[in-house]
């Protein structure tokens, strides 16, 4: 069992984060990355082909994670492999003992640096899920059996911050009744959003189905606040927000601060189980954040327990 | 063979102009609202994806309303089947591509699905 499902089968709080992306360098580039926010996270997410641009494959990294010694979340979306080839790379994922999964439909080709490719989405990410629960019960979707059935803790992701706000914690919960057992959420620059999806959440009893991860992204420049607000499909950036960054004498603490304000916010609403960091700083971005947040590291936290949320 | 084959093109002809049919032969219009998701530029059959734009247009094609925005409203509006639309929906059978949906529904073939499919907790 993953040390991610261990944490959250009892409950606790957990703190993911996003390993950036991988392109030439190899292992000590992973090791690298991982360096200053390694204390802090229980695991962290090798992406794929994150926003439709291509990066050293997340099977891959999450190899090389577990043998630098931490616990990766693959990411798997939809975009660019049929059922065919994922389910090769669940099971190849399996056979390393790479456990935590995330499933995603995945942004569109067009949103990358070759839209000219072929967009696949044969399956969706609610099928995805269901699929990967498949071969965790020991067959491939023909019925194949697979002996023995790799072990998998399943998560997907939600965007609170995108229409239809009122049917985001249905199709979440379709993704819970698939087999989802965490939901790492889309990065929401808007406060009121995140709050009414949890608070729809805690109504429906999703936040009781499975743990409930906000995003919290870390940037740097104005530069990076202008790409997320025009580029990055999903997100809305309110005017005033990207104002704030652009008007500030030091783009890089206001986005800090940014960061650190929606955090506690997140932090706040009760039902939440944990949370994800993307950091586009060159330092220990996360460390901080997570010491200002009053998030000890994580032996602190196995060792003498840590709860954010009193109401969860 | 051949009427499978006329009754496929008769169909079409029904539900092109309506609905844009894709003809994918496993047709699911009722449990969405009577809006087709496979003119889902992602063809997604279980709900809009993470990237709806704040107007509530596609992210792949801005000038398009989100497929499943005007599912979810249309379904509300049904006075049949509008539960359905949580119903999480099997993998497309690319294999019936191009046949009657109508012929299928009758035979029962939409709804095989591949062994694996639908798996619960053992």
């Amino acid at each position: 069992m993953s040390n991610l499902e261990r944490k959250l089968s009892a409950g606790q709080f957990v703190v993911t984060a996003e390993l950036p992306v991988i392109d030439g360098g190899g292992h000590s580039e992973i090791i690298r990355q991982l360096a200053p926010m390694k204390a802090f996270v229980d695991a962290f997410n090798a992406t794929d082909n994150p926003s439709a641009h291509a990066h050293a494959s997340p099977l891959a990294v999450s190899i090389a994670m577990l043998q630098a010694g931490v616990e990766p979340v693959m990411q798997l979306a939809c975009r660019d492999r049929n059922r065919l080839a994922l389910e090769a790379d669940l099971v190849g994922a399996g056979m390393h003992g790479v456990e935590n999964i995330c499933c995603l439909t995945g942004d569109d080709v067009t949103a990358g640096d070759e839209p000219e490719s072929r967009r696949v989405f044969d399956l969706d990410g609610p099928q995805l899920i269901s699929v990967t629960r498949t071969l965790s019960h020991g067959h491939y979707l023909s019925g194949r059996p697979i002996k023995p059935a790799p072990r998998f803790l399943i998560g997907a992701v939600e965007n609170p911050g995108a229409p239809p706000y009122e049917s985001r914690v249905r199709r979440a919960t379709k993704k819970a009744l698939a087999g989802a057992r965490f939901l790492q959420l889309q990065i929401c620059y808007r406060p009121e959003l995140l709050e009414r999806f949890m608070r729809e959440a805690r109504a429906s009893g999703l936040s009781e189905r499975l743990a409930i991860i906000p995003s919290i992204c870390i940037l740097r420049t104005v530069g990076g606040m202008r790409f997320v607000a025009t580029r990055v499909p999903g997100i809305d950036v309110p005017p005033a927000t990207v104002a704030r960054i652009e008007q500030a004498a030091d783009a890089q603490t206001e986005c800090f601060e940014l960061a650190c304000e929606l955090a506690s916010h997140a932090l706040e609403q009760p039902g939440v189980g944990g949370l994800h960091f993307i950091s586009f700083r060159k330092d220990a971005g996360i460390a901080k954040l997570c010491t200002r947040l009053g998030i000890p590291p994580r032996v602190e936290r196995e060792l003498n327990g840590y709860s954010a949320s009193v109401a969860f | 063979m051949k009427a499978a084959a006329v009754l496929a093109r008769a169909e079409h002809a029904v539900k092109a102009p309506i609905w844009g049919c894709k003809a994918c032969g496993q047709c699911v219009l009722h449990s969405t609202g009577l809006t087709c998701p496979m003119t889902c530029p992602k063809t997604l059959r279980n709900g809009p994806c993470g990237g709806v734009r704040p107007d509530g247009h596609c992210e792949v094609k801005p000038e398009l309303r989100c497929v499943w925005l005007k599912a979810f409203e249309r379904s509300e509006r049904l006075p049949l089947w509008r539960g359905h639309i949580d119903d999480l929906r099997p993998p497309v059978d690319n294999t019936l591509t191009g046949t009657s949906a109508w012929l299928n529904l009758a035979t029962g073939r939409d709804r095989q699905t591949p062994a694996g499919w639908g798996d619960v907790e053992p």
